[in-house]
């Protein structure tokens, strides 16, 4: 009941913060001062009072995939395992039907933004589908890997592998970080994949899609979009923090994680300029050579000597 | 009889003295020459008559070409130039707007300020092809505008764009009511450049003769401009391809430099500095001594960023090889200013029409070498900026040997009888060309006004070619072109 009580409190919370840390240091990095790490809070609570407008070439799919969006969303969460290593549901071989439930959420965010008919958002849909079916089966392949190491086919072994795999597990932790990392980058659009802060249509890829959302369906879009960002760190923490740490170190641990990520995560957009869009398909395969280092790893380790 | 009478830039010649020949000579002509038009517009010559009047440019020489020719009431067409020297379609196409004289076998007689609704347009067919139309009313404070991208898939094959969305008829208030609040207000962006091109061919044909100091301010005015759009459009690049830093750091610069604009004349942007017989604010030693501290900082500052970017891989892998015009094209389509630069033309009115002062303060040309890529253009902004700051500095230790010339002469003259003028500035973007004909009683009768964006819409048509539709708005920024100066 306590996991249950903690991870929701966390969800509500946190993605928030990720956002807010990140403007915060994209403002430092641009000599700014920034607005408050609690503005994008703010904002989902201003943009819930707001009224909707609705275009009129829109049918019932665009009115309802937000909602569809932001449960399937929160429902991919209950597989995770956030703080001390706990999933509100443990089940076996959870990171599948995580993975199946958020692109349940994708498909009906792509079919809603086709259903606008406006020749941007079709684009930004062709953009995030094509690049979510590279990172797909690139994640499938560093959990599953993992997963065979530890023996253990729940998403909760992640917190294992530390512990079960000595040194080759150390080598998979790194990779499995910066390919997670990546990950975050590419699918919660931030550069240099994607940038959250333009205002030129036909540069976006997440952003053009929700073109025509307002009020509490922009809200449930953009908290969606941070929890996405926000469970993927979640896997990382899990998998750096050592299960040896005491209740108090380990909350510390975790937290401190997430807000490192949030840094690296602001550091690099601030750092670095967009990727060219064609070239974006490069960046999202150095995903899957990493997941492709991962599972020559993990045979090595359980054939080899 | 020659066909062509050769003038300079800021001269005064008789309109009787301007050779009358045949649209069919005019055009032979036209084609002999060789010469790239800066004017190419007709007047109302009564009785149903059209006058037409072509100005070429000999860059070489510093001269200017001027001939016309007359149509009768019921001649109505012509054989066009464009299918010989490109660079008329867009003056061809605005004169046939204007005029209904229409340029037989013209390549692409599309409306270039007026009926939006249905015009000509490329078009390519084919299941996978799709159309992209973005505006006229954009994101952001963009001017209106409408750009439609033929596509197949990412890839952008013909960009089509149609202006005119602010077509405020200003050629014609000029006539009416020619005033320096109105040239500065036609392109808010170079408004030292319009507003000096006004004032000098209204010094021509008043024959004014300004004092070196008012000279000075306004050469060191136009510079400031320069640097500072410049600077402004190096932060749009940066923000456009995601690089904060260089955002943040050039929108911080340019406001330097237009802070220090503000001093000089009250306005950021230079509004109400210049006035036909010289400027209206004079430059006292705190100011020079305040504005030359601010210089160096801002060269400081853009220095570094520029450099720190150039080292970036990731921003060299957006701007290299990016919408690019290749030398040839945009010699062949008349591109000028900022983006015949880049492209490798040697096009700058500044050195090929020079005043006294170059030579006096020994300012030369530096050899260009651009391959036409937003990288290039980006790198001709930066060396434009040193550049500038530079001939400042020079303009302020220059204003010394002036301190005890007026800076206003008395304008309240009449203007030249049946007299034409041209002036040229070169302002940021390029050669703004204003031309103003006066008649018997020596009040303006016509007023013709060629911002360089009339010209390079099209190259950056060109440039967008086989790019990516997400690296338009990159390429749009590298130009930075005016709307308000294109429709008038």
């Amino acid at each position: 009941m306590t996991t249950i009580i903690l991870n929701l409190i966390i969800l509500a919370i946190i993605p928030f913060l990720m956002i807010g840390v990140i403007k915060k240091t994209k403002a430092f990095w641009g000599g700014r001062k920034g607005v408050s790490v609690w503005q994008p809070l703010y904002d989902f609570v201003k943009l819930l009072k707001k009224d909707f407008v609705i275009s009129k070439t829109t049918s019932n799919v665009f009115r309802l995939a937000p909602s569809i969006v932001i449960c399937s969303t929160i429902t991919a969460a209950m597989f995770v395992p956030m703080l001390y290593g706990k999933a509100i549901i443990n089940i076996q071989a959870g990171f599948i039907i995580f993975a199946y439930i958020l692109g349940l959420g994708k498909f009906f965010a792509l079919i809603s933004a086709m259903d606008t008919g406006s020749s941007f958002e079709g684009m930004g849909a062709s953009r995030e589908a094509s690049f979510t079916s590279i990172v797909e089966p690139a994640f499938f392949m560093i959990m599953a890997s993992i997963m065979v190491l530890s023996g253990n086919f729940s998403f909760e072994s992640l917190t294992k592998v530390l512990d079960s795999a000595g040194s080759y597990g150390f080598l998979i932790i790194i990779f499995a970080v910066i390919a997670l990392f990546l990950m975050i980058l590419i699918e919660g659009s931030r550069v240099p994949v994607d940038d959250p802060t333009t205002h030129l249509e036909l540069t976006m890829i997440h952003e053009v899609m929700i073109l025509d959302n307002s009020a509490s369906d922009l809200a449930l879009y953009t908290w969606g979009n941070s929890i996405k960002m926000f469970l993927i760190s979640s896997l990382i923490a899990n998998l750096v923090i050592p299960s040896t740490l005491g209740t108090f170190d380990a909350l510390l641990a975790y937290l401190a994680t997430i807000l490192i990520i949030s840094l690296a995560i602001g550091t690099v957009e601030s750092a670095m300029a967009r990727i060219r869009m064609t070239h974006v398909f490069e960046f999202v395969f150095i995903m899957s050579s990493f997941a492709l280092i991962i599972l020559s790893l993990v045979i090595a380790r359980m054939f080899g000597g | 009889m020659t066909n062509w009478i050769r003038t300079t830039n800021n001269t005064k010649i008789n309109l009787n003295d301007i050779p009358t020949l045949k649209i069919r000579e005019l055009r032979a002509a036209i084609i002999e020459e060789k010469k790239r038009p800066i004017g190419f517009f007709g007047k109302d010559w009564g009785e149903g008559r059209v006058k037409l009047f072509c100005i070429l440019a000999d860059d070489k020489n510093s001269q200017l070409l001027v001939s016309s020719a007359l149509f009768d009431a019921n001649e109505k067409t012509y054989e066009c130039i464009t299918n010989e020297i490109p660079a008329f379609h867009i003056f061809e196409r605005e004169f046939y707007e204007n005029f209904g004289i229409k340029p037989l076998n013209h390549p692409w007689l599309k409306p270039v300020r007026k009926n939006q609704k249905e015009y000509p347009f490329f078009e390519m067919d084919g299941e996978e092809v799709h159309q992209v139309a973005v505006g006229p009313i954009h994101a952001g404070v963009i001017e209106p505008g409408h750009f439609r991208f033929m596509c197949h898939g990412e890839t952008v094959y013909h960009l089509e764009i149609m202006l005119g969305y602010q077509n405020r008829g200003v050629e014609a208030l000029m006539v009416k009511k020619p005033s320096n609040q109105l040239a500065e207000s036609i392109c808010g962006d170079s408004v030292i450049a319009y507003n000096s091109a006004y004032s000098q061919v209204m010094e021509a044909l008043k024959d004014i003769h300004i004092s070196d100091k008012a000279q000075l301010i306004r050469k060191l005015a136009l510079e400031m401009e320069r640097a500072a759009i410049h600077i402004g459009d190096l932060g749009a690049i940066a923000g456009d391809i995601a690089y904060l830093m260089g955002a943040s750091v050039f929108g911080a610069t340019r406001t330097l430099v237009i802070n220090t604009m503000l001093e000089f004349s009250g306005s950021r942007f230079g509004r109400g500095l210049i006035n036909v017989g010289g400027v209206n604010f004079d430059l006292d030693k705190e100011t020079i001594k305040r504005a030359k501290q601010t210089l160096l900082k801002v060269e400081k500052d853009v220095v570094r960023m520029c450099e720190t970017m150039l080292k970036n891989t990731s921003v060299m892998s957006r701007l290299e090889k990016t919408g690019t015009v290749s030398t040839e094209r945009a010699q062949e389509t008349g591109l000028v200013g900022m983006a015949a630069k880049a492209s490798g033309l040697d096009l700058d009115s500044r050195f090929d029409f020079p005043d006294k002062w170059m030579q006096k303060l020994d300012i030369v040309r530096t050899p260009i070498q651009g391959s036409g890529d937003v990288n290039s253009r980006f790198k001709l902004r930066y060396k434009e900026i040193k550049e500038s700051i530079s001939m400042i500095k020079k303009f302020f230790l220059e204003l010394e040997n002036h301190q005890n010339e007026p800076i206003l002469v008395d304008s309240n003259v009449p203007c030249a009888k049946d007299a034409f003028a041209i002036s040229i500035v070169e302002g940021w973007r390029g050669e703004v060309v204003h031309v103003a004909l006066t008649d018997w009683e020596g009040k303006l009768s016509e007023y013709k006004i060629k911002d360089p964006s009339f010209n390079n819409w099209y190259g950056l048509a060109l440039a967008v070619r086989n790019n990516g539709i997400s690296d338009f708005p990159l390429c749009n920024k590298s130009f930075n072109l005016s709307y308000a100066g294109n429709d008038l």
